[in-house]
């Protein structure tokens, strides 16, 4: 091998876990809700408004910490409003879900427009999240580059993988939850609160999901564009469903669909002639197919999507 | 003092002709708020929204070319979701009925017109309807969820529309993602000189008049209520409810397809990557708005299509940003939500 292939090879290699972070957060996400029983599919609206409220913060206040906590903080504020509508009233998971896409994917392009003008022109921009280097680690060759140089969030993104899966599998708490979204009637029979667990679990997936977005306008392209999230949070979607709800697997699944659209970026860069978008469809492909394999032993959560001692 | 909730025995009828319509007003009410924060008075700004809607005969025209769509896709969602199939991807039917329909009318050069067009709509229903017609034999053959395959077949129709745009359709003059134009022969007549108002609206309106005579008139109709009523007592009945899905869902898929051709044959004359600013997933909002029923849906689609016509009046007007139409549309959804909970529960405080 050349040293011109190792250089391509690692930083295909490197781009991989930097896509792969922010759908790692709004998968571990969505994995804690969907394991409590609620299909989130405000989770792409949740990402815009992580990047733009990130976006914004972190803009007007020079502090992009203080923007990944203010992103946080909205994706919390948007949990709220998803446990209220599927949760308190039971409305149904997926109309939920999409009005609060399509109300988030209009207000967060639209808070930014009127919050920020552009200057002579030029679209507003912050100095996004520089790496931090691991000393000596990333002084190993390719692994050091790859795993040793990233972005603070990759990094928690890769702590954050084992800590859910200790927390779902292997904790009291995680039972409960797990509970909730198998047979609710049962987990409140058990004295477990079936209403205060979905909060705190769309909560969790707020949160998880508007760090994620944040991550795109403030670590990946250090500016907000409409649509900025492309569709990721469908990505999420598709991929706690390919990972069968595990977060270990979620960790595996985000690296083969980050891997994925690292080597579509760098083949479009190469000026490679087959069209990319066919790389783009893959992960939405895979996870069609992921599910018609697994339909013969349905795994999904029990109670995902039916509300709780209300009726639709 | 605690909030005690109640089932009504039966959904409060009333209330239920209520709900949408005081669902859309708080919705407008909450939709003030942000544009206040930008910089405009909220009544200037609806003011503006209507004229530039309804104003003028201009206006009104525009708005019916996007009522046209809107309908078509409510329509397709209704129907689906009477027979508790939650079709998500009319956005994905659309593009594929778009596609399939292009496909003929691009070369279609020499044929006259009145073949032509009936083709090329019949392209645009197949193609939407096949589409459709993967998750719903997924969903009966194999209970795979159709809420997930419905919602990424979007994008997979999305990326492949635009794989064959970039790629073997790209105008090699220049170099958009855009197909050839359309045949003459296949362009939807104007029927109002000096505006777009053309053959696909009035096609739409007849698909909402047949959707009317399915669901209130038809045999199958009242299949698919009782499905989405009772399955296990309608297939008890001795109705084949797998079939009555996947047939559903094709129609479904198909209508949405229709939506696509038009905007290609009423509006682009060429299929591009943006046909459908999204139309696919107000559908959803229609349906839900119009309550699944015929007529509520005409006019829930006729208000979205006021929103999203006026929004860029008072764009233009007022310099909010167009993104507002979106929001608006979202809250009225979240706002109907709560509307239908007050119809099925009551709530009172009681005293401890």
């Amino acid at each position: 091998m050349s040293i011109l292939d190792i250089t391509l090879i690692t930083g295909v290699l490197a781009a991989t876990l930097r896509l792969a972070t922010p759908l790692i957060y709004g998968t571990i996400g969505e994995t804690f809700s969907e394991r409590a029983g609620v299909l989130n599919l405000g989770i792409e609206g949740m990402m815009l408004m992580g990047a733009s409220t990130g976006f914004l913060v972190g803009y007007s206040s020079g502090n992009l910490w203080l923007g990944v906590i203010a992103a946080a903080m909205m994706g919390i504020v948007l949990g709220l409003i998803m446990a209220f509508l599927t949760v308190s009233i039971g409305a149904q998971q997926h109309v939920a879900g999409l009005g609060l896409t399509i109300a988030c994917s209009g207000f967060s392009f639209y808070i930014y427009r009127v919050t920020i003008e552009k200057v002579g022109g030029v679209q507003p921009h912050v100095e996004p999240f520089a790496t931090i280097p691991i000393p000596y680690l990333n002084q190993i060759p390719i692994i050091g580059e790859v795993l040793f140089d990233q972005h603070a969030l990759a990094y928690l993104g890769l702590i954050l993988v084992p800590v859910s899966a200790f927390i779902l599998f292997r904790t009291r708490f995680g039972l409960a939850l797990r509970a909730v979204g198998e047979n609710p009637n049962a987990a409140a029979t058990a004295g477990i609160d079936v209403f205060k667990m979905r909060y705190l679990c769309l909560c969790i997936a707020g949160a998880l999901s508007a760090i994620g977005g944040a991550w795109l306008s403030l670590a990946q392209s250090g500016m907000f564009l409409p649509g900025l999230t492309q569709g990721r949070g469908w990505v999420c979607i598709a991929l706690v469903v390919f990972a069968n709800w595990s977060p270990l697997r979620v960790l595996a699944g985000a690296l083969l669909f980050g891997g994925i659209d690292a080597v579509q970026l760098s083949l479009q860069s190469v000026g490679w002639q087959i069209p990319y978008q066919l790389f783009l469809m893959l992960p939405y492909v895979l996870t069609i197919a992921a599910l018609i394999a697994v339909s013969r032993r349905a795994r999904a959560p029990a109670a995902l999507l039916s509300s709780y001692k209300r009726e639709d | 003092m605690e909030v005690v909730v109640e089932k009504r025995l039966l959904p409060s009828r009333s209330l239920s002709i209520a709900a949408p319509v005081l669902s859309t007003l708080a919705a407008l009410l909450i939709s003030a708020v942000p544009i206040y924060l930008g910089g405009v008075n909220p009544l200037y700004g609806y003011t503006q929204l209507l004229r530039g809607a309804v104003g003028t005969k201009l206006a009104l025209t525009e708005t019916f070319v996007i009522f046209a769509p809107l309908l078509l896709c409510g329509i397709a969602v209704a129907l689906a979701f009477t027979c508790k199939f939650w079709n998500i991807g009319a956005e994905g039917q659309l593009y594929c009925g778009g596609l399939i329909g292009s496909l003929f009318a691009v070369y279609a050069t020499s044929i006259p017109s009145v073949i032509a067009i009936p083709v090329m709509m019949i392209l645009g229903f197949v193609g939407g309807a096949a589409w459709a017609a993967w998750p719903a034999i997924l969903k009966v053959k194999l209970k795979v969820d159709e809420v997930v395959t419905t919602l990424l077949g979007n994008w997979v129709m999305t990326y492949a529309v635009a794989a064959i745009l970039f790629g073997p359709w790209k105008n090699p003059v220049t170099g958009w993602p855009e197909s050839p134009v359309i045949s003459d022969t296949t362009n939807y007549p104007i029927l109002i000189p000096g505006s777009r108002f053309h053959l696909g609206i009035i096609i739409a309106m007849l698909v909402a008049v047949v959707f009317y005579i399915i669901i209130r008139k038809t045999k199958w109709g009242f299949e698919l209520l009782g499905i989405g009523g009772n399955p296990t007592a309608t297939n008890a009945a001795g109705i084949n409810v797998s079939r009555q899905i996947i047939l559903a869902a094709v129609v479904s898929g198909g209508i949405a397809g229709l939506a696509g051709i038009g905007q290609v044959a009423g509006i682009e004359f060429h299929m591009t990557t943006d046909i459908s600013p999204g139309f696919g997933y107000t559908g959803v909002v229609i349906a839900m708005v119009g309550a699944l029923s015929p007529i509520g849906v005409v006019l829930a689609s006729f208000l979205m299509a006021v929103i999203v016509q006026g929004t860029q009046a008072m764009h233009r007007a007022t310099g909010v940003p167009w993104a507002l139409a979106e929001t608006i549309q979202g809250i009225i959804l979240l706002c109907l939500l709560v509307g239908l909970f007050f119809t099925k529960y009551k709530v009172r405080l009681r005293m401890r």
